[in-house]
């Protein structure tokens, strides 16, 4: 057997191991995403009324 | 005095609460099987969960038709201080959903077969925790104040804080039938959360009355 | 020299300042968890006193429950400021720890889970410790489901923190009555089927303590990036975030 694949085996405990720290990748990871996708569409919706609102002034 | 009075031309909330605490003990033995042995030690912990639900009931019009009809928005401009519109309006809820259950709990102690020990253990311990349960309880019932699906919000946010009461509520219950006499240590740990609460609780809900009606 | 510190405690000095934050504990949480997980997995012994490789599901679970204790303790003194000092700031920073809260609390279980699997032999154990943090874990869905039922952004700050401040103050009750439910005798089991201070191997716990700072850096990574979206979406209509907006055109 591999190094690598040992390390990821862990003496037969790979699952429970790689379940716990998966997760915690996904949540840690998703959250920090959702977040950043959130500021984007923020940000999107929020320039298109300041130019909305521009462009009435404009008139 | 008001209050109790407008609720007393409630009475049928004082029945709904009643039965629907005798419907959920009775639902217990339906699901869980008959047996002596299971249903003596679950009766502690059944009764004490449908109390806290049957006190969930009525909680959420607590303030309600006051705040509909703006009477509450006036008292919070009286200078009569807040917490003792508080305290009264709680001591009608426990009036009439808390004191009932006292009474009704020889039934429950009747249909899970337990000692008569117990049954009085049971009733006192009631008394002391379902004045907490009104408690604790109005002070969510002021946050949820005219919320859409208040009544739901309401049980999630209260429920886990009644888990103290209901814990020595049902342990001293639990004790008394399995014959143990040294009750001493859980009806002061009880007693000592209603004082507690009937210190913070009146202060915590007129600030959320405060906030809600602004 | 003294800090003008309410200086800070606006939204318009707050924004770019926590933008200037979020690299700098991004890095410290990088490096943090790449050095904690190293010496955790190559610098310590495959046992840890009775318990095999799995142990070091110790790493992130030890983590995860802190860092789910102290936010919610963080939450209800942001809650406080709001509170006592009236800074919408403090509400912004009370509500945007929520979440982030509520995702370690979820991973200190999920973790316990695995763990408990493979040396309790049970995914789940009525034990007092996973009881306290599973009901934490209500409290934080409490809080947020109160805060986003309140369409009144001022109404549901002040209530949200008020519900915080509540809980802060039954939490120890809970969590003592679900360790002594007899008054007569209290006992823990969690403390004994955990591994002791006394005979952990010192690299496993310096791995534990690196992690476990790792995970603070990371909330406030998280925090602050949530912070300046609701700041974002509270201020909208402000002369600051249409300038600003102006400017990245």
């Amino acid at each position: 057997m591999s190094a690598i694949s040992e390390f990821f085996h862990a003496g037969g405990y790979g699952f429970y191991i790689w379940g716990s720290y998966g997760a915690a990748i996904l949540l840690m990871v998703g959250e920090l995403t959702i977040i950043k996708q959130q500021y984007r569409t923020i940000l999107k919706r929020l320039s298109r009324m300041a130019r909305m609102n521009a462009a009435e002034e404009d008139e | 005095m008001r209050d109790l009075t407008l609720a007393m031309r409630r009475r049928t909330d004082v029945l709904t609460t009643l039965f629907f605490f005798i419907i959920v003990v009775s639902l217990f033995p339906l699901g869980a099987g008959t047996e002596k042995m299971i249903l003596m030690k679950i009766a502690p912990g059944v009764a004490w969960v449908a109390a806290l639900l049957a006190s969930m009931l009525a909680l959420e019009r607590l303030f309600a038709s006051d705040f509909a009809d703006g009477t509450l928005e006036q008292m919070l401009l009286t200078p009569q201080p807040i917490f003792i519109l508080v305290l009264g309006k709680v001591f009608a809820h426990w009036l009439l959903t808390g004191l009932p259950l006292v009474f009704i709990a020889p039934l429950v102690g009747l249909q899970y077969y337990l000692p008569d020990e117990a049954v009085s253990t049971m009733m006192l311990a009631l008394l002391i925790g379902t004045p907490i349960l009104s408690l604790v309880g109005a002070i969510g019932a002021a946050l949820t104040l005219g919320l859409r699906g208040g009544g739901i919000l309401l049980s999630l946010l209260i429920l886990p804080l009644y888990i103290p009461i209901m814990v020595y509520g049902a342990g001293v219950v639990s004790a008394s039938a399995t014959g143990t006499t040294d009750l001493q240590a859980y009806f002061s740990i009880l007693s000592g959360f209603l004082i507690l609460a009937l210190v913070l609780s009146p202060i915590a809900t007129a600030a959320a009355l405060r906030i809600s009606v602004e | 020299m003294s800090i003008n510190w309410f200086k800070y405690s606006s939204p318009t000095t707050f924004y770019p300042l926590a933008g200037k934050m979020i690299p700098f504990f991004g890095w410290l949480t990088a490096l943090l968890t790449i050095g904690g997980l190293y010496w955790g997995f190559f610098e310590t012994p495959d046992t840890l006193s009775d318990q095999k490789e799995y142990y070091r599901i110790i790493y992130i679970h030890v983590g995860a429950a802190w860092m789910s204790m102290w936010l919610y303790i963080m939450m209800a003194a942001w809650a406080l400021a709001g509170l006592v000092f009236q800074t919408r700031l403090s509400y912004m920073i009370a509500s945007a720890i929520a979440p982030t809260g509520a995702i370690a609390t979820f991973l200190a279980l999920w973790t316990g889970a695995f763990w408990g699997k493979t040396s309790w032999g049970t995914w789940w154990d009525w034990d007092p410790r996973m009881t306290s943090e599973l009901i934490l874990l209500f409290l934080y869905m409490g809080y947020m489901a109160l805060q986003s039922a309140i369409d009144d952004p001022r109404r549901a700050d002040r209530a949200a923190a008020l519900l915080a401040l509540v809980g802060l103050v039954c939490v120890p009750i809970i969590f003592w009555s679900i360790n002594c439910p007899n008054p007569n005798e209290c006992a823990a089991l969690h403390q004994t089927s955990k591994p002791g201070g006394g005979n952990m191997d010192p690299n496993i716990l310096i791995a534990m303590l690196v992690v476990a700072l790792a995970f603070w850096m990371y909330s406030f990574v998280a925090v602050l990036m949530r912070v300046r979206n609701i700041i974002l979406e509270r201020e909208r209509h402000t002369t600051w975030v249409n300038e600003m907006l102006e400017d990245k055109q």
